[in-house]
């Protein structure tokens, strides 16, 4: 390590080291949380459910990087790239394979494992800025990777493919959008479990202990190169499947929708949510999606001008993100309780 | 006492005709959601932010059009109410702001949504809602195809009929030509090449010795441009976009290479093309136009620019004239007026499709003369002539007669 990357390593430390503990919600929010994301559906219009639908979507690739950054300290700027081959592998096998979309997902989910692995092999050698840089240049390439000729025949080019929208199984009166949406909320419930547990267990301990400290971890007997690899793969795993279900939802993909500006909007989703808490990757996402929404409502020419004031409010107020905004409601309950 | 019969006579006739007229035109009012007496709702997607937001003064210059248009009363004496939405061209957004659209403000069609990718992600959509996705603002030739998509079409000439008509001009002026072709390898530049290959028929596989793609990364074309040469072509089909284009003829000025040069449409413009790349260097290149350039001097004095200009002075002070994208959004937004008024009191989804489809020899006034625009249930391709031109000093000349090419997606 050069003298300057001491310095930088040893002023401030690029994330913060959360305990396990503080990551997750209690089991009774957790419950009232899935009780109101059952139910609400049931009394809002479809365009709602949509949206709720992408919200859990985009929460479950924000809560991928935040398994990366908050649990094993690595950044990522390329996340849109494993989006992207998560939601071609669907789309390829259910258009030209004619296979079952649930069945699309656990390949995703291995093809997106298998290619976050290999990535995360040479980038081991980097780390703080220079990780973000290479994977960064992952997600420019991407889109370019998906237009080339020799794929086209299956990617459809820049045209792009059209999915069709699966249809509620077993005859349920409930509509397209309705079903996915239940679909989509059980996969992210599985996932976020999976998410919870993976950060409780041997391997969880050994992203943090990385995360806080890479030379003490490898003296503690911990496997850098093979966890921060392991946590690549996992990462760019939930990632794909995020990505699978959203070209289920969009019934379309296209190299103009996985750009790097989708990258940039996971990355801001997970600071938003605040770095390292799992449930905030949820409030991230509605960030991503409802705050652009709202700038533009108040200035069109100036949307993008609104949103930075708006982002920059956040971290400004609350630089911990959504986290510290569940921290203080907790305190105030815990407050009115002793009264 | 005569006098009176006749004043009653007179009267009773009046309320039997407005009592006629009230239980016809009652009668006649049917409105699918998005349309009541005294407004029309009408959806819209621009990108407004991204790396096309330069196309998004197209919207800007529809909602300034429909301004004017409700100032001076309406269509049929309903307002519109014009809701344009920011997809930054970004396929995900454009779905999800086309659902906002149909399903939350509920508008009666979605008019206009530009660019090739983000219409592609939502065609399947609007088709299965049965919502008309109207004059799409999108050369690609896959959106006349009125058997399988009935409720979306497009509006400007689709990119195949361009090089077809070149085409045709080749086989009639210069049968033995030697063809090399440049194209930008994405979906636009392949549908013309497409076009080109359809219009020579037979003949291209001999005709065209050299094919050149490429990437919109690349820093400089020069490079092709040498390699076209050198293939002793006689006849240059330039299909690049704007930046591109301003280099290819520099480039062929300065290598010294002088074939008949073709030059798409989406490049045409004297402003940000010809100028750059010189004017001398620019002689005798032919290419095909559909709207009057307002660059050109030639229309200085025409009515139908006159009104262009005014309108823009009037409603849309801010907007850049000179811009490709405001006479385009002015054009099209007469053409979904006629459609609207053509309805008359039947504003259904079905009707405006139908209304759509029957559009007979209708003109806007910034469509070069002679050029009309005619639809029917089996053709959703509203301009589908061209008329080809010469560049000679300082501005293009219109030479020949208007062609057509109908070609379906």
């Amino acid at each position: 390590m050069s003298a300057a990357e001491e310095v930088v390593a040893e002023g401030h430390q690029a994330v913060e080291a959360v305990p396990k503990r503080a990551m997750t919600l209690g089991t009774g929010t957790s419950l009232v949380v899935l009780a109101a994301l059952l139910i609400v559906p049931l009394l809002v219009k479809n365009f709602i459910i949509f949206q709720m639908t992408m919200l859990l979507i985009y929460g479950l690739a924000v809560l991928a990087l935040n398994i990366l950054t908050g649990g094993s300290g690595q950044f990522s700027l390329g996340q849109s790239a494993f989006y992207a081959v998560g939601a071609y592998t669907s789309a390829v096998l259910m258009e030209h394979a004619n296979l079952n979309y649930a069945l699309t997902l656990p390949i995703s989910a291995v093809v997106c494992f298998g290619f976050g692995y290999l990535f995360g092999k040479p980038a081991l050698r980097l780390s703080g800025v220079y990780l973000a840089l290479a994977t960064f240049a992952l997600a420019t390439a991407m889109p370019q990777l998906l237009k080339l000729n020799f794929l086209e025949h299956w990617t459809g080019g820049v045209q792009g493919l059209v999915v069709t929208k699966p249809d509620a199984p077993f005859g349920l009166p409930m509509s397209q959008d309705t079903w996915l949406y239940y679909f989509t909320l059980l996969v992210t419930v599985a996932i976020y479990i999976f998410a919870v547990n993976l950060l409780r267990s041997r391997s969880g301990r050994a992203f943090m202990a990385i995360r806080d400290n890479e030379i003490a971890a490898s003296a503690m007997g911990v496997d850098v190169a093979r966890y921060k690899t392991l946590a690549f793969g996992v990462s760019a795993a939930v990632t794909g499947i995020a990505g699978s279900l959203g070209a289920i939802a969009v019934q379309f993909v296209a190299p103009d929708s996985y750009t790097i500006t989708l990258a940039i909007s996971l990355f801001l989703g997970m600071v938003v949510g605040g770095v390292g808490w799992l449930p905030g990757s949820f409030v991230g996402a509605a960030f991503i999606i409802f705050v652009p929404n709202m700038a533009e409502s108040i200035s069109k020419g100036l949307s993008g001008a609104v949103f930075g004031v708006l982002l920059f409010l956040v971290i400004y107020l609350v630089p911990h993100g959504a986290r510290q905004i569940a921290i203080l409601g907790q305190q105030l309950v815990g407050k009115l309780r002793k009264n | 006492m005569p006098a009176v019969t006749g004043k009653l006579a007179a009267a009773s006739l009046a309320l039997a005709l407005i009592a006629a007229s009230a239980s016809t035109a009652s009668a006649q009012k049917k409105y699918d959601t998005g349309a009541t007496d005294t407004e029309i709702k009408i959806g819209n997607i621009m990108p407004y932010s991204g790396p096309a937001s330069a196309y998004g003064i197209i919207g800007r210059t529809e909602a300034a059009y429909f301004k004017k248009i409700n100032e001076e009363g309406g269509i049929n004496g309903r307002k519109i109410n014009f809701i344009s939405y920011d997809d930054g061209y970004s396929p995900p957004k454009t779905v999800e702001q086309a659902r906002k659209l149909v399903e939350s403000d509920e508008v009666l069609l979605i008019f206009n949504s530009l660019g090739t990718p983000p219409n592609s992600a939502i065609q399947k959509y609007m088709n299965s809602k049965k919502v008309p996705q109207l004059f799409v603002a999108t050369g690609a030739t896959k959106w006349n195809d009125p058997k399988d998509f009935p409720w979306t079409m497009g509006w400007q000439p689709n990119y195949q009929s361009e090089t077809q008509i070149y085409a045709k001009y080749i086989l009639k002026e210069m049968p033995n030509a030697k063809i090399a072709v440049l194209f930008q390898n994405d979906d636009y530049g392949k549908d013309y090449l497409k076009g080109l290959k359809d219009g020579l028929g037979a003949k291209a596989a001999t005709m065209i010795v050299a094919e050149e793609s490429y990437e919109t990364s690349e820093p400089t074309i020069d490079n092709h441009i040498v390699k076209l040469k050198a293939t002793g072509a006689d006849v240059f089909v330039n299909i690049t976009t704007p930046k591109f284009a301003a280099q290819a003829i520099k480039k062929n000025a300065e290598i010294g290479w002088k074939p008949t040069h073709f030059l798409n449409n989406v490049s045409a413009s004297v402003g940000s093309v010809i100028k750059p790349a010189g004017f001398d260097n620019a002689q005798g290149i032919i290419s095909a136009a559909y709207l009057k350039d307002t660059t050109d001097t030639q229309w200085a004095n025409d009515a139908g620019m006159k009104g262009f200009v005014d309108f823009m002075t009037k409603y849309f002070p801010e907007g850049d004239k000179t811009d490709g994208g405001t006479i385009v959004g002015y054009g099209v937004a007469q053409t979904l007026v006629q459609v609207l008024k053509n309805c008359g009191d039947d504003l259904t989804r079905a009707n405006v499709m139908k209304q759509a489809a029957s559009l007979k020899d209708f003109r806007t006034e910034v469509l070069l003369p002679g050029i009309k625009i005619n639809t029917s249930a089996t053709d959703f391709a509203p301009i589908s002539s061209l008329q080809l031109q010469r560049f000679k000093g300082e501005r293009w000349d219109l030479f020949g007669d208007v062609i057509s090419a109908d070609v379906g997606g």
